[in-house]
């Protein structure tokens, strides 16, 4: 098992050379020359040239990668040209932001849509099933904007119970230990903060959850259909066990293979930043800050996120499949790969 | 009599109506003995078992009277207790009839707790005891166990330990040798009969094994698209079978004795359920069919101490209903 989490871990280093020069590149050919943007577009020629050759953007684009490669591995991910600050801070200072908003839109998505999948299972073509499946057909229909907008207006706006953006309100910051705000909350024994934080939270993880809880309650379904038509479910129910056992315990439990990879990607995915979401509850997240710094050519610290979400989709799909192992106790991770 | 099933009817909905897998089936089984039933595939041998365990999707109809309290009217829960506890079950796939993901132990050992009064130590001692009884060796380790790590030999085993582990009065068993080979096959009817020796239980052996069934049973039914066609002890069936379709069975099992260039075979096919011909549904493959035969269904009724479904004996029809 450790020998083939090295392996996996090892193969991680060509999928990052891969997408690091993959978006070098675009970054590159694509985008705006930054340095009209930074300077203005009242900059002289001279200025203007200065910068480049300053940020080192005259030199061939072979070089230029290789020595931000260089300092990559070095953990120097160089500066944002409009902040001046190290990109690494730079996203540091958003991704506990991205990661709160991705972890609570997950765990929102798999109670439920693990819910909705397994009682449409068992109640197939009941009342329940239909109403499950038209649910999570609307989940996937939705734009999470609109979704988004009309529960801000619903829940803040008509019932005034929830706030309608942001990750709390300024005057409750706790101390910043993790930046984790809900952590760092529970740490300083703040309750008043904790409160906040979850009020500012559930909004825009049910908004950005719901396309995944969909997802999610469909894979289910199907999982589960197929689970309960086997063998040893007859088993289980000859045993005389109660029907909840047989459902959750024999049923759901072999069930949650394919759900496990689901929620995987999912996570993967919304860990990458949610844009629409961050934009319309204002989330200072990764997501819209990223494609800001899209818009400005802000070349390194474009090129630093993308290689952060590409280690952490590969992490995931490592993650998911170290969980098969514990799930399925037929699959083994040896040497051989049998 | 322990068991006993009266007119029992199990149907089925289907999109082009209602299909009846089991038909006005009557038996019963006394502590002690081990009652086959026979058949080919679809004859509605295996739903009759499930029937019994109120474990069909379908309807079912008629009295199944243990110990004279009718299942079909226990609640849920109350069906829940009787299963695995004093009706229990086999399955015909020992591979896939384990729930790959639970270690043996664990499986073994919600049954024992579900029904018996014992702590968790004592569950495993007794599942312990019960691998040991079946003839699995150094049980205090295979336990530990995955189904996957398994033969299927020992799968099935293990299934009858599960199903014997709370002392069943009547022990279901449904082709449990079908899916081994020949000598685990022989082991494992060995097991069921020296079992049924020491616990005095009920078996009711389903099986198209007649060889099985020969070496084993006491009393034997056969069964035809959902019918009960001939009913005797195993002796008298063989000896003397009755129905053409037991002659028809019988005669083609092969001997060691006999040098015949091909094997008898009965001639055409089950019909299908849905679309079952008027009158005897046995008749179309019948080598001895009277005009009779294909208008009425004869009634199964005893003849010489015996029952038999066929009008070369007697001439009483089945009512209709």
């Amino acid at each position: 098992m450790i020998q083939y989490i090295i392996k996996r871990l090892l193969q991680t280093i060509p999928v990052l050379i891969g997408v690091s020069i993959i978006v070098f590149a675009i970054m590159r050919v694509f985008s705006p020359d930054p340095a009209p943007i930074v300077l203005g577009q009242h900059a002289t020629i001279e200025a203007t040239e200065a910068w480049r050759e300053a940020h080192g953007l005259n030199e061939p684009i072979i070089q230029q990668y290789f020595t931000y490669m260089g300092n990559a591995l070095q953990g120097d991910l160089g500066t944002s040209y409009y902040t001046k600050q190290p990109v690494t801070q730079e996203i540091f200072s958003r991704f506990p932001a991205t990661v709160e908003l991705a972890i609570a839109a997950i765990l929102f998505a798999s109670f439920f849509g693990i819910l909705i999948g397994t009682i449409s299972a068992v109640k197939k073509n009941s009342i329940f099933d239909n109403l499950g499946m038209l649910l999570a057909l609307i989940g996937v229909s939705l734009p999470i904007f609109w979704l988004g907008i009309m529960m801000i207006i619903f829940f803040s706006g008509t019932l005034g119970i929830l706030p309608s953006g942001g990750r709390l309100n300024p005057l409750l910051q706790p101390d910043h230990v993790t930046g984790f705000y809900i952590i760092d909350a529970l740490l300083s024994g703040d309750m008043a903060a904790l409160k906040d934080a979850i009020h500012h939270l559930i909004l825009p993880a049910v908004a950005l959850g719901m396309y995944s809880m969909a997802i999610i309650a469909r894979m289910t379904r199907s999982s589960m259909l197929e689970t309960l038509e086997q063998d040893y479910i007859r088993t289980a129910r000859a045993k005389g066990i109660s029907e909840k056992s047989v459902i959750i315990k024999h049923g759901l439990r072999n069930a949650l293979i394919p759900i496990v990879t689901v929620i995987g990607l999912q996570l993967g995915s919304l860990l990458g930043g949610a844009v629409l979401t961050e934009t319309v509850f204002s989330w200072p997240g990764i997501g819209s800050y990223t494609v800001n710094c899209i818009l400005k050519s802000d070349f390194p610290v474009v090129q630093g996120v993308v290689l952060l979400i590409a280690t952490i989709f590969v992490f995931m799909n490592l993650i998911v499949d170290i969980i098969y192992a514990f799930l399925d106790p037929r699959i083994k991770y040896s040497k051989k790969g049998d | 009599m322990m068991l006993e099933v009266k007119n029992l009817t199990t149907e089925f909905k289907q999109k082009k109506g209602t299909v009846r897998a089991v038909n006005n089936v009557s038996f019963s089984v006394a502590p002690g003995e081990i009652l086959a039933i026979v058949g080919e595939s679809g004859s509605g041998k295996s739903v009759t078992s499930l029937s019994i365990m109120g474990l069909t999707p379908g309807k079912v109809s008629g009295e199944i009277l243990f110990h004279g309290e009718d299942l079909r009217k226990k609640s849920v829960k109350e069906m829940q207790d009787i299963r695995g506890d004093k009706i229990s079950m086999i399955f015909q796939e020992p591979m896939t009839s384990l729930n790959p993901v639970h270690r043996i132990k664990d499986q073994l050992c919600e049954t024992i707790i579900r029904h018996m009064d014992l702590s968790k130590e004592d569950a495993l001692k007794r599942a312990i005891e019960m691998l040991t009884l079946v003839g699995i060796p150094s049980p205090e380790k295979r336990i530990n166990d995955y189904p996957h790590q398994m033969s299927g030999g020992m799968r099935q085993r293990v299934m009858i330990a599960m199903a014997l582990s709370c002392h069943p009065e009547l022990l279901i068993a449904d082709e449990p040798t079908t899916a081994l080979d020949v000598t685990i096959q022989a082991q494992i009817m060995e097991l069921i009969y020296q079992l049924r020796e020491k616990l005095n239980m009920g078996v009711i052996l389903i099986t198209h094994d007649l060889g099985v069934v020969a070496e084993s049973a006491d009393r034997v039914i056969v069964m035809y698209c959902g019918r009960v066609l001939e009913e005797a002890s195993v002796v008298d069936l063989f000896a003397n079978p009755k129905h053409p379709y037991t002659k028809g069975l019988l005669a083609s099992i092969p001997r060691i004795d006999d040098q015949q260039e091909r094997l008898y075979m009965i001639r055409g096919m089950v019909p299908n359920l849905a679309d079952m011909p008027a009158g005897c549904s046995f008749s179309d493959r019948c080598d001895f069919c009277m005009d009779k035969c294909r208008q009425k269904m004869p009634k199964l009724k005893e003849v010489d101490g015996r029952a038999v479904r066929c009008f070369l004996y007697h001439d009483e029809e089945e009512e209709t209903e």
